[in-house]
């Protein structure tokens, strides 16, 4: 199992509340990481550390080195936007462009310089089977995105993220304002995405990150408490805390 | 059937004879404030209506197209507002031509770029207070800085200068109030995308925002059209009829200047309110423009 | 803090405790019945069999209500998926008391021959019983652990009251069938410290989450 991501000494600041303290850890490659903890906990902070989203916060310093295969994302010398078209993030509530199904999962390949007719609709019928919705919107590509049901956007900004062909997808409890039956889709959806992706889940959900995940990270006021394969975890958890929080004890 | 509580029936209980009284009083007071705010009401529409008809009684009967078709000449002893039409053309497309960039580019910077900075607070306090300065201010400012200062010629060069300085807070306001309705999600979707920040504003918010900035600009022009104060003296009060270029560096009356021209130097007050009619209907034009402009555009 | 939950933990300990309860008197009791040859006492636990039933049945449908409601994970889950395993072997240590009652009250037996160490067997294994529900409630490891290593005492006093009753068959001296009776007896005293051990095993993992597997039933 190799690493895509090796996370060492991070440390995050919002002004002076000291958010994300000493992280080490390291994402396996083609593994669905669940990033697990109460509310505050600094979970979200720390994904969004993972594709330099969090640069857009006024006030924020970043201490510490996020190697993606073996380079520093923070290095001065590193184009942000490369590091964010391989490192794609898919959002708590779906933010589907207000353009048409095509456009907005040609934006991003639009956006690197992909013109030509022929191959961005390969692309978009691609990702779009890729994220299991091709057959629901196949026939109304040109319609507005905004136009379709709640699941049915996430997945197309899943599709969207997909279309630049990033290692790495993020998810930020990307579910979690969804129905079952949409969120069961998606699950599915990132099982079968990790053959060929990374997936880093932030979730409150700890049923779905027991069933789908392979790896834990439990966070805790701002530390990485526990990091351990899911079966572990919630079987045999090393730390009492990452046991407290897990049999609701707390939180 | 279970017995009913008294306390707890659903008949209304019998009044007594003060509380009679206070229920009538009340019942009064409310029919007092009723009628009040009708008529005040009322008086402020007869008030509009009663604008609108005087000066369309006064001004319609000498609405002639002659009057619109030419220029006023000394030989013929006739009078033409054309000069003064063109004149206010011209002067809303250099203001426009210059203050729109500048403005839209401000508002870009001020809304994505520079956020909750110090700097950014005083544009953003010089802006709200600029749009506060009573106009003959502007007009004795342009004139100070274009013509005296710079050496430029009374004309609409420098009236539309001046008139730029006097609405660029409007567009700025207008454009920023608009960028900020565009969701924070978009931007942060499209920059988890890989977008550049200048190509995210490009691509994704300023067509959203393109409803908010139409409107603005509409209402500047509709400020440009009804301003008098701020040209007298820079744009001037001449009356004859000028090419585009030459209309720039010689003294060249917008309809406005020529209507207190008309009314107080000449003292033709019925072409005066001709010219008035014009204006308002002009007024009345630009205003349901703007709201259809902002309609049309939002359903995209 | 999920206070209907912590609760429910709370009962269904209480629960075990009294079904182990009602276990331990079983053994207890068919063990006296046996030594004093006491018919009515044997009685008396055969009917104790349909409430062991019944309340294992009961934790059985406690804990998969428990499973469904509260989606339990980690040391949770251990306790109650054990629990779940455990009220099996107490239910067949039931049984086999019972089952030492039934012959008790159907054996023509009037004396235990000398050297057949039976107390100490029976005495051996209600400790067994005793100590692994113990272990149980006070999640003790260590002392689940001494109880897995105490069988071989009984497997021994097993081994040795069977070699002194093929003696006595080999001497022809005493009636068959009661020596049968007497051996079947024995057997079944030594299955339920099998069970107890069980038990222990069950404890340690929902203490530790090492699953040492069972031996046979």
């Amino acid at each position: 199992m190799s690493t895509i991501l090796d996370v060492e000494k991070l440390n995050l600041w919002y002004g002076d509340h000291h958010a994300l303290k000493d992280i080490n850890v390291e994402i396996p490659k083609n593994r669905i990481t669940a990033l697990i903890g109460p509310s505050g906990c600094g979970k979200s902070t720390f994904l969004k550390t993972l594709n330099r989203m969090n640069d857009l916060v006024a006030g924020v310093k970043i201490e510490g080195d996020v190697l993606y295969n073996g380079q520093n994302i923070y290095d001065p010398s590193v184009d942000v936007t490369w590091i964010r078209k391989q490192i794609g993030m898919v959002f708590q509530k779906a933010n589907p462009f207000p353009m048409s199904i095509y456009d907005n999962i040609a934006y991003g390949p639009r956006t690197h310089g992909i013109r030509s007719r022929v191959r961005l609709d390969e692309i978009v019928e691609r990702t779009l089977r890729d994220a299991a919705i091709w057959e629901e919107v196949k026939d109304r590509l040109k319609k507005p995105a905004l136009g379709l049901s709640g699941g049915q956007q996430q997945r197309l900004c899943i599709a969207r993220a997909l279309a630049v062909e990033p290692d790495i997808l993020l998810m930020d409890e990307s579910t979690s304002a969804l129905d079952p039956i949409s969120t069961g889709k998606i699950e599915e959806l990132a099982q079968q995405l990790k053959e060929k992706y990374t997936v880093v889940m932030v979730t409150h959900n700890m049923q779905q990150a027991a069933r789908i995940s392979d790896e834990c990270a439990f966070f805790l006021l701002g530390e990485l408490v526990e990091f351990s394969a899911t079966d572990k975890m919630f079987s045999t958890p090393t730390d009492k805390r990452t046991e407290d929080y897990i049999t609701g004890r707390f939180g | 059937m279970s017995v009913k509580n008294p306390e707890l029936s659903a008949e209304m209980p019998a009044l007594s004879d003060s509380e009679k009284k206070s229920a009538e009083r009340r019942k009064l007071w409310n029919i007092n404030a009723n009628f009040w705010l009708c008529f005040c009401a009322f008086l402020t529409m007869a008030l509009l209506v009663f604008l609108i008809g005087y000066i369309a009684y006064r001004g319609v009967p000498h609405l002639t197209w002659q009057l619109i078709r030419s220029e006023t000449s000394h030989l013929k002893h006739t009078i033409g507002i054309l000069p003064n039409i063109l004149n206010t053309l011209y002067i809303i497309v250099i203001t426009m031509a210059i203050a729109l960039p500048v403005s839209v580019g401000a508002a870009i910077y001020l809304t994505e770029y520079a956020g909750r900075t110090k700097l950014a607070n005083i544009i953003e306090f010089a802006t709200e207070t600029l749009s506060g300065i009573p106009s003959i201010i502007y007009g004795l400012v342009g004139m100070l800085i274009f013509i005296q200062m710079f050496g430029l010629k009374q004309g609409i060069l420098a009236g539309a200068l001046t008139l730029v300085i006097m609405i660029m807070p409007v567009i700025i306001r207008t454009t920023q109030e608009s960028l900020k309705t565009v969701p924070d999600a978009y931007r942060e979707g499209a920059l988890a995308l890989g977008a550049g920040k200048w190509h995210m504003i490009r691509t994704v918010v300023l067509p959203n925002a393109i409803d908010g900035i139409v409107t603005g600009c509409i209402l500047g022009i509709g400020r440009i059209v009804g301003e008098s104060a701020a040209l007298l003296f820079t744009a001037g009060f001449g009356l004859v009829l000028n090419g585009f270029v030459k209309a720039m560096q010689s003294s060249s009356a917008t309809l406005t200047v020529a209507l207190y021209v008309y009314a107080s130097e000449r003292g033709e007050t019925d072409v005066a309110f001709a010219i008035a009619v014009i204006l308002m209907i002009l007024t009345f034009l630009i205003n349901r423009l703007a709201k259809l402009a902002a309609k049309k555009l939002k359903k995209v | 803090m999920r206070s209907v939950y912590m609760a429910e933990l709370e009962e269904l300990n209480k629960k075990m405790i009294s079904m182990g309860m009602l276990c331990e008197n079983s053994v207890a009791k068919a063990a006296q019945s046996l030594v004093g040859l006491d018919r009515d006492l044997a009685a008396e636990v055969v009917a104790k069999r349909e409430e062991i039933n019944r309340e294992e049945r009961e934790i059985e449908n406690f804990c998969i209500r428990l499973l469904l409601t509260q989606q339990p994970v980690a040391r949770d889950l251990r306790m109650i998926s054990s629990a779940l395993k455990m009220v099996t072997d107490m239910e067949r240590i039931g049984d086999q008391s019972t089952d030492i009652a039934d012959v008790v009250r159907a054996s023509s037996l009037q004396k235990i021959p000398e050297g057949l160490n039976f107390r100490e067997m029976a005495e051996s294994v209600i400790h067994m019983v005793t100590k692994s529900i113990d272990a149980f409630v006070n999640q003790d490891a260590v002392v689940a652990d001494a109880i897995i290593s105490y069988d071989d005492v009984v497997d021994s006093y097993f081994d040795s009251i069977k070699g002194k009753l093929v003696g006595l068959l080999k001497n022809d001296k005493s009636d068959t069938t009661d020596m049968l009776d007497l051996l079947m007896i024995a057997k079944y005293f030594e299955r339920t410290g099998d069970h107890a051990v069980n038990i222990a095993n069950w404890v340690i993992f929902s203490v530790t989450g090492e699953n040492r597997g069972v031996q046979g039933k």
